[in-house]
């Protein structure tokens, strides 16, 4: 049951993902972009981590999204941005090339597919007792808990937090000052 | 059974994905979409190794990354806009006046 929507989900987040890449028109692009980050929240509800679910609907889906769209509205008047031949950066490469890449290309992904496709470790060592004082509550998704997560956040990485605040702030005020238009 | 080379399998192949939008398309607005796909696929395989560790630093790691996630966009998007402003396109390649 876990493994089927899983299945479902990783497919909804591939199709979201090919979508941005593949598509012609920016705002299908961002589309693309909704569905797959919205399956990857789906995701996280599955690996058990609700709280993360909810800030990625949030953030992304309420933030960074409008954001993409507001930004191709106001840049895309005349379709300018069209991509009408995507993939064409300078000079076309020759056959030789192209083919080496291909070969590169597939031996990566070759490589990569056989180390992951490896009967995994089944645990890592003490895997076993950290669990159980994890699910010491009795409820399976005490790892998701908004409690656990928030617990860390404010104690051990209270600095790396605040840290992350001065972030935000730093970049509002550069988008501010990139973004205004001089007189 | 959800085993993590499953979560990983996603994770990379969404990596990948964005890789290749990032190198293919010329719409720099594209781009940072495909920035985005990257760093969900990064955000991904934290949560998955905090699930099947179990651990949940990982998930307080992916809350950083969503916070430099939105950070960048912001900033991005804001660059956009001043090229478009300045040379009236957003395309990377038409935006060429530094290249060697």
């Amino acid at each position: 049951m876990e493994l089927l929507v899983f299945s479902i989900l990783a497919g909804l987040v591939l199709a979201g993902a090919l979508g941005v890449i593949l598509a012609r028109n920016p705002v299908y692009s961002a589309l693309g972009l909704l569905l797959g980050l919205s399956a990857v929240a789906g995701l996280f509800v599955v690996l058990w981590a609700e709280f993360l679910a909810v800030v990625q609907l949030m953030v992304y889906a309420g933030g960074v999204l409008v954001l993409f769209l507001f930004v191709i509205m106001l840049v895309d008047l005349e379709q300018r941005g069209l991509d009408t031949d995507a993939g064409r950066i300078g000079p076309q490469p020759s056959a030789g090339w192209r083919i080496a890449a291909a070969m590169l290309g597939i031996l990566f992904t070759a490589f990569v597919g056989a180390l992951l496709l490896q009967e995994p470790a089944r645990q890592v060592p003490g895997a076993a007792a950290l669990e159980e004082v994890l699910r010491g509550g009795g409820a399976a998704g005490a790892l998701g808990n908004l409690e656990h997560v928030g617990q860390l956040l404010y104690t051990s990485y209270l600095v790396p937090f605040e840290l992350a605040s001065v972030l935000l702030l730093v970049a509002m005020i550069g988008a501010v000052v990139l973004a205004h238009r001089e007189r | 059974m959800l085993e993590l080379h499953h979560v990983l399998l996603v994770s990379v192949a969404m990596l990948g994905i964005g890789t290749i939008g990032m190198l293919v398309r010329r719409n720099a607005i594209v781009m940072f979409m495909s920035v985005e796909l990257v760093l969900n696929a990064g955000n991904l395989n934290f949560i998955a190794f905090s699930r099947f560790l179990p651990d949940p630093v990982g998930q307080v790691f992916s809350v950083f990354v969503i916070v430099i996630a939105a950070a960048e966009v912001a900033v991005g998007l804001a660059i956009v806009l001043a090229l478009y402003r300045n040379r009236d396109t957003v395309m990377v390649d038409e935006a060429a006046r530094m290249k060697w």
